[in-house]
């Protein structure tokens, strides 16, 4: 009876708990192996401890260079797809123009369609116009997939704004500009915050288009996926790890400021 | 001001104004003076174009034809952030980013003021909001919210300050306090103020003139008690309170009365109240507030004294509200005339179905043109109500009156 009662209690925190621990194992594995010291090439069994990978983690010949052009590239990406992103989110929210149904659906399709077609036909598309493959051409399809993101997510939060606010500040003496950047842009900030942060994230991790457009530039994901054929170098695992933490205290950090920002008001 | 006009005196003048989108029509031009310094309404049902009028004198709307003149000052070309006029806007329209102090000092640090401390402090303490400067606007109630809206715009100082329904979101007690602060501010600062709102009883409260808009063109403009003892239209006469309008025909004139026949009883009419054109023979209709009626038992009939419009009639309905009670007489002028009988001394005979005599001073008959919609300006339901049966007319008379 009581630990029937007790399971009822508890039922919803335990499947939070399980659900963390499915999402967490797979990081841990990756954190617990970047202290490995391998024995051979794979670094899939345990051997014994080591920080070796952690003090040089550019020990890997062309690892450092692939992270680097990727980061560069997810960074211009995540610019270009936001500005871009954003200014067409007002433009489809705000404006009635020819072509505007057209352009609202064609938004939605890079979400939609299987990343194999896009970056295949982005390849042949650069091939016939005798563009040579490497940084620019991986730039110009990650900003063409993230550039869907961003519009959905700003459009979303523009449809939700009160134009009202618009006509008010310029009724108090706020020139257009001043409109734009005191009301308009602070208040679909959490929008464009969100379209750049997936742009990023999207860009980072992209294997599959990146392939097909990226002729001898080797980016991150392709090392990875090159070195998992030869043997993975553990500081693949330190990088992976170092993402990951970074990712959670700039979440944890956004959350903290949002909550006192909260608190304070 | 800049350029001294003949109208210099107006805070807003409006030639020919007009507005329509596409084949619609939202306001027809129009020609309208608000003098400087006064309390201003515009009184009309949602649609009427009230608010569009209202957004062509701030700049937010373009005139289809016309001007806008403010203070003297041709702004007909000049965007919103370029005129010396500041609205309070329907659901406020509160910077929702900014906190309090923040929302009220937007305007000055628009213009380049650099302190503005002591003009915000004021300007709350005007508002009673003081201690709330660092409240964001969601964490204010409703009655607050206004009252932001409202230092938002007065610290400018502008020319006119224009309110777009600025208490419509506000509950019934709440309301009535935010007409009295509202015009107690208007004195205070001695701006300009124009109000749009649909409710009369508001715009005849705050209003020291009332402008009523009906289907984009104003119907009639005067003081609140110039509008409600002298209507021009229907419309008029029954959006502005309640009236008892009796179709009659003249019969004849003498000595400055229209003597009127209807349901083959005689009327006087003073000439000089009746719109219409009166020739022996003309339909006109004749208008008597329920107010000025006074309703008497048949039995009593003998004690009227002479001169007076007389009805005889029946009591269909009775509702004691308190102050007053409301009676619906079916005569044979009119199958529903409203009486209201003040609440001194209630006589028991007066319940439904007994006979009665109403009767009133000429004096307070007004005439208007028998050749529009008699129901004009009563809602959708009540004028349902009022062709289908007097009961139901009565209740759902008494019924807004009580909600009033």
């Amino acid at each position: 009876m009581r630990p029937t009662r007790w399971l009822r209690r508890n039922l919803v925190v335990i499947a939070g708990v399980l659900a963390l621990i499915y999402l967490m194992v797979p990081n841990l594995v990756v954190l617990a192996f970047s202290f490995n010291k391998p024995k051979g090439r794979f670094n899939y069994t345990w051997n014994h401890f080591s920080t070796d990978a952690w003090q040089h983690p550019c020990g890997v010949a062309g690892m450092c260079g692939s992270l680097t052009l990727s980061l560069k590239i997810a960074v211009y990406a995540t610019i270009g797809a936001t500005v871009l992103g954003t200014m067409t989110a007002f433009a489809l929210a705000r404006y009635r123009f020819r072509g505007r149904a057209a352009t609202n659906m064609l938004i939605f399709l890079p979400m939609a369609m299987p990343e194999v077609v896009m970056g295949a036909s982005l390849g042949t598309l650069f091939l016939n116009m005798r563009i040579r493959f490497g940084f620019w051409t991986i730039l110009i399809a990650h900003i063409m997939f993230c550039l869907s993101f961003v519009v959905t997510a700003v459009k979303a939060r523009v449809m939700s704004m009160d134009p009202r606010l618009e006509q008010a500040a310029q009724d108090l003496y706020a020139t257009p500009a001043q409109t734009f950047y005191r009301i308009t842009l602070p208040l679909a900030a959490p929008g464009i915050a969100a379209g750049a942060l997936l742009s990023f994230a999207l860009s980072f991790d992209d294997y599959i288009i990146t392939s097909f457009n990226a002729g001898n530039s080797v980016t991150f994901p392709m090392f990875v996926w090159g070195s998992a054929q030869r043997g993975t170098p553990v500081q693949v695992n330190v990088i992976g790890t170092a993402m990951f933490v970074l990712a959670v205290v700039l979440v944890l950090a956004g959350q903290l400021a949002g909550g006192r920002r909260r608190a304070r008001g | 001001m800049t350029s001294p006009t003949p109208a210099a005196g107006d805070a807003v003048r409006l030639t020919g104004t007009a507005k329509s989108y596409g084949a619609f029509t939202a306001v027809h031009p129009l020609d309208l003076a608000v003098p400087a310094g006064s309390f201003f309404a515009l009184l009309g049902a949602s649609g009427c174009g009230k608010t569009t009028t209202l957004r062509m004198i701030a700049g937010l709307e373009a005139p289809t034809a016309g001007t806008v003149h403010l203070g003297g000052q041709d702004v007909t070309a000049l965007p919103p952030y370029k005129r010396p006029v500041n609205t309070v806007f329907q659901n406020y329209a509160l910077f929702p980013h900014l906190d309090v102090y923040e929302n009220v000092a937007f305007g000055l640090r628009r213009r380049g003021i650099k302190s503005v401390r002591k003009q915000v402090g004021e300007m709350l303490d005007l508002v009673q909001l003081g201690p709330l400067a660092r409240r964001r606007p969601h964490q204010l109630s409703g009655g607050q919210q206004q009252r932001v809206a409202v230092a938002r715009a007065l610290i400018n100082r502008p020319q006119v300050l224009l309110l777009d329904e600025p208490l419509g979101a506000l509950d019934l007690k709440l309301r009535r306090q935010m007409q009295l602060e509202l015009k107690r501010i208007q004195t205070e600062v001695g701006i300009t103020f124009v109000h749009v709102t649909h409710d009369q009883e508001e715009a005849m409260t705050m209003a020291d003139t009332v402008a009523v808009m009906n289907a984009g063109r104003v119907e009639q403009m005067g003081a609140p008690a110039d509008l409600y003892e002298n209507p021009a239209s229907t419309f008029v006469a029954n959006f502005l309170g309640t009236s008892n309008l009796i179709e009659a025909e003249v019969a004849g004139e003498e000595g400055g009365t229209l003597h009127l026949t209807s349901g083959g009883l005689r009327l006087s009419l003073p000439a000089a109240r009746c719109r219409a054109q009166a020739a022996v023979g003309d339909r006109v209709l004749a208008g008597v507030r329920p107010e000025k009626i006074t309703l008497a038992h048949r039995d009593d009939e003998d004690a009227i004294p002479a001169g007076r419009n007389r009805v005889p009639g029946r009591i269909v309905d009775s509702s004691f509200i308190g102050v007053s009670t409301q009676y619906v007489v079916d005569s044979p002028v009119c199958p529903d005339l409203e009486v209201f009988v003040p609440n001194v001394g209630r006589d028991a005979r007066l319940a439904p179905g007994a006979p009665v005599v109403l009767h009133w001073d000429p004096e307070h008959t007004f005439g208007l043109d028998a050749h529009q919609d008699i129901d004009a300006g009563l809602d959708g339901l009540e004028a349902e109500a009022r062709g289908a049966a007097p009961e139901r007319a009565g209740t759902a008379a008494t019924a807004e009156e009580a909600a009033v």
